[in-house]
């Protein structure tokens, strides 16, 4: 007997497989890598160039110092304006949800207005319509570049907190508010012994992923002269000459330090969206 | 219009507030160059944003290994660093090492001027959000549909094409227009590699008129106004685009 | 005004109650006295749990009277906290505080709205879930509790603050068929006691064992009430006598 052709029907095809849910983890190892990588790759430049020019890593270790405490300063001035931005802004966030339209509606309009507006247009207003000493009494205070520059991100930092807070208390089932109103608790105390201690967690992994932002946001403070990690990268390349080889190394080691300090925050928060997820 | 640039005139020399931009024809065409340019800027990178997003996401879901290995450390990358620290390495680490070309003049120019690398860095920022963004939409369609498809036979690009890219875009549509309204800041930067968009131009004015508070006031106005409008019109298209009983 | 035994402890007179232009509560009056348990069910939509949430002040209301021991809840000037230390609620989600323990839930309210002393509260609080016969759990979160469970600590949590009246909000319709009848005892030993109680539900087992009146909404009406001997086996209007062949059958 003949044997006719098998025609293979879609349903015995062998299913396309899953992906499986085990994503790749990047390591920090895996950046230290590809700075190696970049900084190698360099070296086939350099291999050209006048033998009695310096090699490039010998620059780069000599600038490293002080690029690294340029950076430093950066985190420095993260750290303030986030503290500073997430006090008014909290303050801002919980001015929107308030019963009284005359202090709602102002808190939401300077919300927004902080909001739509790009951090450098923000970080220049800040810079040049704030001025460089202010006079208390008898007393001068002068104001530096760099404080500016602090209030200046701290501006975005508390619209954004501001948002954080309001969609943390809205996000609550309104079936907590009522409980609490009908145990005859009052909208204070129902704000602060109820729904706020429920928020902080919802709260958290977004503000994390905020300051995150805010780090990578205060290299624009070079732009306006402030001296930080990117100010001083740019010196430092002037300082040697403005060698085009040197560019390549000196921007990745810069784009390699935001790296090793952002991306562990990331994965924390991502960690502890998934542990909060879990809890609720 | 002309009434409304006397009126400008008059304000200055009543009140001391100078708008050289709607006064003066010069500044009004810088500032408009500006206005367009980063439209223009915007546009541009919205759209290679989009594209990168969704074939990284199309990427991430691929069986081989390396494939999404490298998807995901892109990913991390641009995430994780400094768009303006991008900007820089591309627009002076990459562009110096790529070839010069004779321009008209015979002079010599890099190849890529600061508005195509200001395209490149930006789109390449923003289409790292766009790969998470569509990636969530993507794993928000319900396996059982994927599989209703696998058993029709449909290949797994179609099923792409066809049933997971319309759902996920529907998901994602919140997140995106959040990140369209970011793009939109973030063009700002170019500033920094004397791309002629709005702060370039607001900063030659002020520069010029020694009016720096007007322009920022300005400035912030137009932002606030530009996000309102684009965050406007993406709520009409969520609406539009919504299908009764899917998604929030 | 002063209010004595012999009147209506909760007393609705011609309540009207719209949701924009939908009219829910389309002219409803009750009266409950002191220690009775009122039942009140009907088809869904027509709007018990409206009326239940507006005599605690949950909802307003556009047209008519309610009074509670005197107090007129359709007052402007209505001190609802004042109310709402009268008037207790039960609720078909639970709405338990998932931060706090289930004593510390049951503390709360004593102590932060009644400031009441906190050794006394904390042993009225062991009393109530001694009550609703959850010894063991004062320690459990809500989440670490079975559904039955958080609803009979919602429970004690209302009687924590000493009401005169609870109202009680489809409380086992989110329930397992299980753990219904573990918060249908707890509410009748409440009634036993003599509690007044107001209860949304469709439990019309409960309903012809505990309660005292029962009446039948639909549309925003009262369509029919009685006892419950006369209203299961001998209602009148063709809607009540419909709605009941199909919750019966």
């Amino acid at each position: 007997m003949r044997q006719t052709k098998q025609r293979v029907l879609p349903v015995m095809l062998s299913p396309v497989k899953r992906i499986c849910e085990e994503r790749f983890q990047l390591r920090a190892w895996h950046g230290l890598a590809l700075a190696t990588i970049a900084l190698l790759a360099s070296i086939p430049v350099l291999a050209q160039t006048d033998p009695t020019r310096a090699s490039i890593f010998d620059v780069l270790v000599r600038w490293m110092p002080l690029l690294l405490e340029g950076f430093v300063f950066n985190i420095i001035i993260s750290i303030s304006a986030m503290g500073i931005g997430t006090i008014a802004g909290a303050a801002l966030g919980l001015g929107q949800i308030s019963l009284n339209k005359w202090v709602r509606k102002p808190a939401w309009l300077i919300t927004q207005f902080f909001r739509n507006a790009p951090w450098l247009v923000l970080l220049f207003f800040a810079m040049f319509l704030l001025p460089f000493e202010i006079h208390i009494g008898s007393l001068t205070i002068p104001l530096p570049d760099w404080l500016k520059a602090m209030v200046g991100l701290s501006l975005p930092v508390m619209a954004n907190v501001s948002e954080i807070v309001r969609g943390a208390v809205v996000s609550l089932p309104s079936g907590q508010w009522e409980a609490a109103e009908s145990l005859a608790f009052s909208r204070t105390q129902t704000l602060w012994q109820i729904i706020l201690p429920q928020c902080i967690k919802r709260m958290l992994p977004p503000w994390m992923n905020l300051y995150s932002i805010l780090t990578m946001a205060t290299v624009l403070a070079s732009v306006v002269g402030v001296s930080e990690v990117m100010t001083l990268t740019g010196q430092a390349l002037a300082a040697e000459g403005g060698r085009s080889d040197l560019l390549l190394p000196f921007y990745s080691f810069v784009l390699l330090l935001f790296f090793v300090y952002c991306y562990p925050i990331a994965r924390w928060t991502v960690h502890m969206e998934k542990k909060f997820a879990v809890i609720n | 219009m002309e009434v409304f640039y006397e009126w400008a005139r008059l304000l200055y020399e009543t009140t001391g507030i100078n708008l050289p931009f709607i006064y003066d024809s010069y500044d009004r065409a810088r500032m408009l160059d500006g206005f367009f340019m980063t439209i223009k800027l915007s546009v541009t990178c919205l759209f290679f944003s989009v594209i990168i997003g969704v074939i990284g996401a199309f990427l991430q879901n691929s069986p081989l290994k390396w494939t999404r290995r490298i998807v995901n450390v892109y990913i991390q990358l641009f995430r994780n660093t400094p768009p303006l620290v991008q900007l820089y390495f591309f627009y002076f680490a990459i562009g110096t090492l790529l070839p010069k070309v004779t321009n008209e003049y015979g002079g010599q120019e890099p190849l890529l001027g600061g508005f195509a690398w200001a395209v490149i860095s930006l789109s390449c920022y923003a289409g790292a959000y766009n790969v998470e963004i569509f990636r969530s939409g993507i794993e928000a369609v319900p396996d059982s549909t994927i599989e209703a498809a696998e058993a029709l036979g449909f290949s797994r690009f179609n099923i792409f094409k066809d049933i997971t890219l319309p759902l996920a875009i529907r998901v994602s549509l919140p997140a995106l227009n959040n990140n369209l309204v970011n793009l939109v800041k973030t063009t700002t930067l170019a500033y920094a590699i004397a791309v002629p968009e709005m702060l370039y131009e607001a900063n030659q004015i002020w520069s010029d008129n020694v009016n720096v508070t007007e322009m920022m006031v300005f400035m912030l106005l137009v932002y606030f106004v530009l996000v309102g409008i684009l965050v406007w019109g993406m709520n009409k298209w969520e609406k539009a685009l919504k299908i009764p009983g899917f998604g929030a | 005004m002063s209010w004595s035994d012999d009147q209506p402890m909760v007393s609705i007179k011609d309540l009207h109650k719209s949701f924009g232009d939908l009219e829910v509560l389309q002219g409803v009056s009750l009266d409950v006295m002191k220690g009775e348990v009122i039942c009140i069910i009907g088809p869904s939509g027509s709007g018990k749990s409206t009326l239940i949430r507006c005599i605690n002040a949950l909802n307003d209301i556009q047209q008519g009277s309610i009074m509670v021991e005197g107090q007129e809840v359709n007052d402007p000037h209505l001190n609802k906290l004042e109310l709402r230390k009268k008037v207790g609620m039960v609720f078909q989600q639970y709405n338990l505080f998932p931060h706090k323990t289930a004593l510390q839930n049951i503390m709360m309210a004593p102590l932060s709205v009644l400031k009441s002393d906190p050794v006394e509260v904390e042993e009225l609080a062991r009393r109530l879930i001694k009550k609703v016969r959850l010894e063991g759990k004062e320690e459990s979160y809500p989440g670490e509790l079975s559904g039955g469970q958080q609803q009979r600590v919602a429970i004690a949590r209302s009687l924590a603050m000493n009401p005169d009246v609870m109202l009680f909000d489809e409380v086992t319709a989110a329930l397992d068929p299980e753990t219904v009848n573990e918060v249908l005892s707890t509410i009748k030993d409440l009634a036993h006691d003599g509690m007044t109680c107001l209860l949304v539900t469709h439990e019309m087992g409960f309903a012809r064992e505990v309660a005292d009146h029962i009446y039948f909404t639909d549309r925003g009406v009262i369509v029919e009430h009685g006892p419950p001997a006369i209203f299961f086996d001998n209602a009148k209007d063709p809607r009540t006598v419909e709605f009941l062949g199909q919750i019966l059958s």
